[in-house]
């Protein structure tokens, strides 16, 4: 008989009792991070400690699954370098020197300076930043919001915003949402819901799901699709597993995929494979898409790409032949100047071939029961319309106040407002689950000049980051998911996370919102506990959840209704008519709000600003096409390096390079060399692999190096063999979206002793930085040698 | 049930490399650095001459590895199974096992015990 499970130690319910051990059935978030939120069944002892953890089985979003980040919790949960106390500076900034204190001295700090800066500078001076979505989605933008009464939310200094919120804003304008695949993961069955059908094609593109989980998105579940069938097109500069297993592998140039894009609508209307009754029914602005892709022949688009023509003309048939196919976007969209009409484009493939709302096509995802736990989340509640008026970037960005879901201040607009005291001085920044001098923000060392300038740095983690050392004046320490009740409302289902254990004086980011908040605003503010303000969040739903905190704690997950065709039942349109949330009810696809906006209203292509077609002299000292921000399973972005057992995994970053490259430039596979470009320099270890194209190189980011010093100037590394050191700011697409991370020029040399006299560390923190003139919007700097007939004469100014 | 009649179905044609079952394994038996009750090798990748790629990984149990026999006993899967992400391994009696080959091609029985 095949084996089967013990009903009795994988239940349904929440909660129960195997020896000396509790299970708690739940589900994990962050931290330590990623965008999902898997299963588990947490086992604890008599003392509430965390003994053990596996996957839920009864949770179909992962069936049980795991990876590797989730089974090596308790070394991250045990570890001793954690946070235990808060505490305040007791020497200068960077010397590592602190004073343990309690939460009530900390919050007295925190009125104390924020009360002074209010009244001497206004709220809007300052700014709460949290990193990539994980969950404190929704406590840092409260925290900000109803506690500094500020409108300046923001991600960490990120470029452009340029992690999926170029590809929700482009969404929210053409089609009113964000698209993602139809892994069947809206239904509690899966892949047994009724009228699913697995995709014949799947389409990826700027990302590799396996690793990454972009968006809310298990990527495993491709392995599930492919195994039923489904088969795979992959554009990636880099062969991955994936793109091995391809039918067509598109081996592009980084920061191209624009092109990519508009070759294939070309071929898709050419040859005429679209999609004509839902181009009639659903589509706006058809003939014009027809007309700004006529010239994108796939031969221009191979000069632009380095793909073979052929090959874009296959992948496009292919596409296009699926019925239905589908489109696993990610980040790589985003990371490019061209990063919003690329998506725009890639929606408008996608949408003339018929893949939206259809079974294993592209469903539109809304956070289930409209529970919007994210940015925007008391947004309007706690911050007046004056207020809101004054957020940074909106006047050079107004796409940033269309799109609800992208209710962020503008990173480079703050970075460059703290730089110029202009249109108003920004003088404390609250940090909480974000370490932007390690990644996230582009050009680090610049980031830590402006840091520097604050009068108040508030750093709420789990680990003293180097962010903590080299600038917190007040470092406080955060929960990780098991020692905090919470939710997960990002997409579907809804998932309790239940307290299991404590950590010292650690508190979870929702009880750090209810003890900042309270004391901040306490007339405004009404929760009390992390219950209550959990509470009030399901109260907040705009669709009704059927359940409040506490039960749903026992359900552990709930799934709302979720037909097929939401556009044709009238569920998308608050006036509850057929048709897409757009002006039109229909796909835009020559867009009336991009237009009304003053953005180009059909996709185009740019050029990265830095490229061997666009600065070909400077392509001659700098030869190489560098790109980076790529995932591994050990790590999440600068999260994980404190772990032996990743670190046993993937013991240093590593920069993946052809073997002719290497040979080319006399380094070999465990070399450490040196990356370089106009902005700076970073250290990695050279692995050679064919999967590059050997006129690309492919570097890691988020690196530091909790083993090594604390004090300045070594800040545990994290100058050393950060990308970042080469990377940009404010140098964005024309919508104020989207940064060249995923393309800049570059050269490498080995690392000697003589040239590795004075490491980045040392230089950033001690010697002034590299020496290079910073970009700064203006009239005249960032475009005045590109795509001005593009732009529509926009200009950068405040 | 005997656990020397089980063994391990994988089916490396879906093996994504992607270091759960090692990890699992290595948290359940409490391995220090360095050691390991099964190992995911790789073959690859290499272009082949048609232009295709040849990109496999392979995980192979190691003389510590002892089919997670305490948690079978309890009626638990071993913990390779259970987390493995592309759910490409299965644990039960050889026959059920091999009855499983003919419709999936790339894949092997360990026998371990
Ligand atoms: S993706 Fe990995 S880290 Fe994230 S919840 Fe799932 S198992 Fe945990
Ligand atoms: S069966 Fe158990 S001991 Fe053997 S490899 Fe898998 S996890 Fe390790
Ligand atoms: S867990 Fe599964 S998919 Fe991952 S490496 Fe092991 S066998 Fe392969």
């Amino acid at each position: 008989m095949a084996f089967e499970r013990n009903p009795d130690l994988y239940r349904k319910d929440w909660r129960w009792q195997e020896g000396d051990l509790t299970v708690t059935r739940t589900c994990h978030w962050s931290a330590p991070g990623c965008h999902d939120s898997c299963g588990v069944l947490l086992y604890t002892d008599k003392d509430d400690k965390l003994v053990k953890i596996e996957g839920d089985p009864n949770q179909t979003y992962n069936n049980g699954t795991l990876c590797m980040r989730c089974l090596n919790m308790l070394e991250a949960v045990d570890h001793p370098d954690r946070l235990k106390y808060p505490m305040k500076r007791a020497g200068e900034r960077g010397e590592d020197k602190w004073e343990r204190i309690s939460w009530e001295e900390a919050l007295d700090i925190i009125e104390e300076n924020v009360r002074r800066i209010q009244k001497e500078y206004g709220p809007e001076s300052i700014v709460g930043m949290m990193g990539t979505g994980r969950n404190c989605n929704w406590a840092v933008p409260l925290i900000t919001y109803a506690g500094f009464g500020s409108p300046n939310f923001a991600l960490g200094f990120l470029s452009g915003d340029s992690c999926m919120l170029p590809r929700a804003a482009i969404g929210a304008a053409v089609m009113g949402d964000l698209p993602i695949i139809d892994a069947a993961q809206f239904w509690p069955e899966r892949y047994d819901h009724e009228g699913w059908k697995r995709p014949d094609y799947v389409f990826i593109v700027g990302n590799n799901p396996l690793k990454s989980n972009g968006d809310g998105f298990l990527g495993h579940w491709i392995v599930e699709m492919m195994k039923m069938g489904t088969k795979l097109i992959v554009s990636d500069p880099q062969l991955t597993w994936l793109a091995a297993k391809a039918e067509i592998w598109l081996q592009g140039r980084p920061g191209t995929d624009g092109a990519l894009a508009l070759a294939m609508i070309h071929v898709i209307i050419e040859e005429d494979l679209y999609d004509h009754q839902f181009v009639d029914e659903w589509c706006y602005g058809f003939d014009k898409l027809a007309e700004c892709v006529k010239e994108w022949t796939p031969e221009r688009a191979e000069e632009i790409t380095w793909i073979p023509a052929d090959k874009i003309r296959r992948a496009a048939r292919l596409f296009a032949s699926g019925n239905p196919s589908s489109l696993q976007w990610g980040v790589a969209v985003d990371m490019n100047v061209g990063g919003i009409p690329q998506a725009h484009a890639w929606i408008a493939m996608n949408a003339i071939c018929g893949n939206i709302e259809k079974p294993g096509g592209n469903l539109i995802a809304r956070d289930a029961y409209g529970m919007v736990l994210s940015y925007p989340y008391g947004y309007d509640k706690y911050v007046s319309p004056e207020m809101q008026a004054l957020r940074i970037g909106l006047d050079f960005s107004p796409l940033h106040r269309f799109a609800a879901g992208a209710a962020t201040a503008h990173g480079d607009s703050i970075l460059q407002c703290i730089e110029t005291g202009k249109p108003y001085p920004i003088k404390m920044i609250w940090f909480q689950s974000t370490n932007p001098i390690a990644n996230m923000a582009g050009e680090a060392p610049r980031v830590y000049d402006a840091i520097n300038k604050m009068d108040f740095v508030v750093v709420v983690d789990v680990f003293k980051t180097p962010t903590a050392v080299a600038f917190a004046d007040l470092v406080l320490p955060a929960a990780m998911s098991c020692e905090r009740n919470s939710i997960r409302g990002w997409w579907t289902p809804t998932r309790a996370i239940t307290k299991v254990s404590s950590y010292y004086e650690a508190k979870s980011d929702e009880e750090i919102v209810v003890a900042v908040c309270s004391r901040l605003n306490p007339e405004n503010f009404k929760p009390r506990t992390d219950l209550e303000l959990l509470e009030e969040a399901v109260e907040n739903g705009i669709d009704n959840p059927p359940f409040t905190y506490a039960e749903l704690t026992k359900m552990v997950d709930s799934w709302p209704e979720r037909p097929y065709g939401m556009h044709e039942l009238g569920l998308l349109r608050s006036d509850g008519q057929p048709g897409f949330n757009t002006p039109t009810g229909k796909i835009e696809l020559y867009s009336i709000v991009l237009e009304a906006l003053g953005d180009p209203p059909l996709p185009y292509y740019e050029e990265p600003r830095e490229s061997p077609q666009s600065t070909p002299e400077l392509a001659e000292e700098y030869p190489l096409v560098l790109t980076t921000g790529h995932r591994s399973y050990e790590f999440f972005h600068s999260e994980h390096r404190q772990q032996p057992t990743m670190r046993e995994f993937h013991p240093w970053p590593l920069v993946e390079m052809h073997p002719d490259t290497a040979r080319k430039y006399g380094v070999a596979d465990g070399d450490w060399v040196w990356i370089e470009n106009t902005r700076g320099r970073c250290r990695q270890v050279v692995h050679e692999t064919p999967t590059m194209d050997p006129r690309v190189i492919n570097a890691e980011h988020g690196w530091w190096f909790p083993e090594q010093g604390a004090e300045e100037p070594s800040l545990f590394g994290v100058f050393d063999s950060n990308i970042n050191n080469l990377t940009n700011q404010c140098v964005t697409g024309a919508t104020g979206y989207g940064a060249p991370y995923k393309s800049q020029l570059c050269k490498i040399y080995k690392c000697t002793d003589e040239n590795s006299d004075v490491m980045p560390s040392k230089q950033v923190t001690e010697l002034g930085g590299f020496k290079y003139d910073r970009i700064q919007y203006s009239d005249d700097a960032v475009h005045d040698n590109t795509n001005e007939e593009v732009l529509g004469g926009r200009k950068y100014v405040y | 049930m005997s656990i020397k009649d089980h063994g391990l179905l994988i089916n490396y044609d879906f093996c994504t490399g992607c270091h759960s079952c090692e990890v699992a394994c290595k948290k359940e038996h409490d391995l220090p650095e360095g050691q390991w009750g099964i190992r995911v090798l790789q073959d690859g990748p290499r272009e082949k001459e048609d232009g295709t790629w040849e990109y496999t990984y392979m995980p192979l149990p190691t003389t510590l590895c002892d089919l997670c026999e305490a948690r079978v006993e309890e009626g638990r899967l071993p913990t390779c199974v259970h987390h493995c992400q592309a759910r490409v391994m299965q644990f039960g009696p050889y026959e059920e096992l091999a009855r499983e080959l003919s419709n999936m091609p790339r894949t092997v029985i360990y026998a371990v015990k």
